[in-house]
């Protein structure tokens, strides 16, 4: 930064200098400057919608104003409480669920000894994670149906061929258990690399300190990679109220939006369904809002705790 | 990766139970796959009453289901428009993340730290679906192509992976090719990015993948161009939304199910045999995000 102390040089010097040495640089970041400005910031002003009854006839300037009303109706209505928890429900059983399930898989995997059996099962473990999310969706939707293969299984417990997706109590539980069948393998990968670099001469140590398979596992293997567990559960926490909607909006149905519907579902059937759209944009910027809030905590914590920051 | 082994009895039947489990995960992470390519050229009628995991063919073996697909222009549709917004959209996004991972690496420029930030807020706050969708229609891009690739051309977790990338390369080969007269762009792209090649194909694949799987924003920016949609909508119509071509032909009707997963098999196949080649590519995308997010 230029200081005062240095008066010589003129305004118009110093800004042809600058265009000599960082002109190009200017010129590389004006796309990204431009798609950041027209795609995320300027919508941002649409964001005054929700304190307005938007009519799209009068549009932004011309919609007449009524202060918080939006989300005072919002959070008045029956759907405030049934989004949040499902929001929130379905995001920690995710994490539950999610979180453990590939560690696990990766410390197992390390304890195979012969070296092609391993790379196969880590190889297709990973298929899953390649296959799109509406096919994903479709097999789901397939299998869960009256007479479908899990279906079929599942009537073992309940003694009755159901189609699981339309019965509100088992929406979590295909939500979270697909995730895990497409996300085990991938998830693992960090986990798996991690285990590779563990010092050999910390086991020798261990042997000598008397150490067996089990305490080894426990006193050299998970500590080693303890720090990216951390790090990664740091990077989950801040998106707790991200459900990934896409995938509900394909599995969910009528008859189960008493457990599935969350806030960007809703947020989605408002605006494109109902044309609601002064009404949408309220609920998704207290989305937006809560988000940051999140976010920046999270933030705080792992500069403090992991020493990582995310910002 | 060895521990140092002890041959106890305990150890062996850990050994046992674990490769059993490890070949059952595997197992369910192949079983849906099989499941659907053999159930597509069984017998359509057993299919229908079968109730379990098809292991192979039921009845007669026929591709009759195949035929089906293949005479259903959509497919066809799909496939074209999902490749051209693949690879025209990867290309845009990955010179952009690159542009900017390059400029937001550059220490003489003093505005770096401001665009570092102008682009990591957006991750943090969101204008929401609603605010988005009617600016982008402002635009005029409803309805076209390019609302497809460009109100999600550059992610920003591609792009920090980028910078952090080309950061790592040493100043002095910047300075040395700046002495014999080359700007910034025969800097970033004769000298850079061949440096960072393999974190340039980390990105490039998850573009791409992030493409080949996208169906929401083609859902609400194409609602009247059909014949842009990507290969994605189509198949959210046929194994979601069950919209089955409307038929009194009964031989299509019979088909339905089978028609679903030769659909399935058709438009999964050629990237489950493109994976295992590319796969090492997402494991050093993994490790280089872990490293810093």
């Amino acid at each position: 930064m230029e200081k005062t102390a240095r008066p010589k040089k003129t305004f118009a010097e110093k800004v042809r200098l600058e265009i000599k040495n960082c002109g190009a640089l200017y010129v590389m970041a004006l796309p990204v400057f431009l798609f950041y400005l027209l795609f995320r910031y300027i919508p941002m002003i649409g964001t005054v919608m929700a304190f307005q009854k938007f009519n799209i006839a009068k549009g932004l300037f011309g919609s007449p104003w009524i202060g918080f009303n939006n989300f005072i109706t919002f959070f008045n209505s029956y759907y405030f409480a049934r989004l949040m928890r499902n929001t929130v429900l379905i995001s920690l059983a995710d994490l539950l669920f999610n979180f453990p399930a590939p560690i696990i898989f990766a410390l197992l995997l390390n304890e195979v000894n012969r070296k092609w059996f391993k790379k196969a099962v880590q190889t297709i473990s990973y298929m899953p994670y390649f296959v799109s999310i509406v096919v994903l969706c479709g097999l789901v939707i397939d299998f869960c149906e009256a007479g479908g293969v899990i279906s079929n299984i599942a009537s073992i417990f309940l003694g009755d061929q159901v189609n699981l997706l339309s019965k509100p109590e088992y929406f979590r539980t295909i939500f979270v258990a697909s995730n895990i069948w497409q996300g085990l393998g991938y998830g693992s990968i960090v986990y798996i690399a991690a285990l590779t670099n563990v010092d050999q001469e910390l086991y020798e140590a261990a042997v000598i300190d008397g150490a067996g398979r089990w305490k080894q596992t426990l006193h050299v293997t998970i500590p080693s990679i303890v720090p990216t567990i951390v790090i990664l559960l740091i990077l989950r926490m801040g998106s707790i109220l991200d459900v990934g909607y896409e995938k509900v909006m394909l599995l969910y149905n009528p008859a189960t939006y008493e457990t599935a519907d969350v806030i960007s579902t809703f947020v989605y059937r408002k605006g494109f369904v109902d044309y609601d759209y002064g009404y949408s944009t309220a609920v998704g910027l207290f989305n937006s809002v809560i988000n940051l809030c999140l976010l920046t905590l999270t933030n705080l914590i792992s500069r403090k705790v992991g020493e990582v920051s995310l910002f | 990766m060895a521990m140092v082994q002890r041959n106890t009895v305990s150890r062996k039947v850990f050994v046992a139970i674990n490769t059993l489990l490890m070949a059952g995960i595997a197992f369910v992470c192949l079983a849906p796959f099989w499941h659907v390519l053999m159930a597509s050229v069984s017998d359509p009628a057993m299919v229908e009453v079968n109730k379990s995991l098809i292991l192979w063919p039921l009845g007669k073996t026929s591709i009759k289901a195949y035929q089906l697909v293949f005479s259903n222009d959509n497919i066809f549709i799909g496939y074209r428009n999902t490749l051209f917004y693949v690879i025209v959209g990867t290309v845009i996004s990955a010179m952009m993340s690159s542009l900017a991972g390059y400029v937001m690496s550059r220490k003489r420029c003093r505005w770096r730290g401001a665009f570092a930030f102008y682009i990591t807020f957006t991750m943090m706050f969101h204008a929401g679906m609603i605010p988005t969708f009617i600016m982008v229609k402002n635009y005029g891009l409803v309805n076209t192509r390019w609302a497809v690739i460009l109100p999600t051309a550059v992610s920003v977790y591609n792009t920090i992976i980028m910078r952090t990338s080309i950061a790592a390369v040493p100043d002095s080969l910047e300075e040395s090719a700046h002495i014999d007269g080359a700007g910034d762009w025969t800097i970033l792209f004769r000298i850079i990015l061949p440096l960072v090649k393999s974190t340039f194909a980390v990105i490039v694949l998850f573009y791409a993948v992030s493409k080949w799987n996208a169906w929401f924003d083609a859902m609400i920016y194409l609602t009247q161009r059909r014949d842009l949609y990507p290969l994605q909508l189509f198949l959210r119509e046929i194994l979601v939304q069950a919209k089955a071509a409307s038929s009194a032909d009964s031989e299509v009707v019979l088909y339905e199910t089978l028609q679903k997963y030769a659909t399935i098999i058709v438009s999964t196949l050629p990237i489950l045999c493109i994976y295992p080649f590319v796969q090492k590519y997402f494991v050093q995308g993994v490790m280089i995000g872990s490293v810093k997010g």
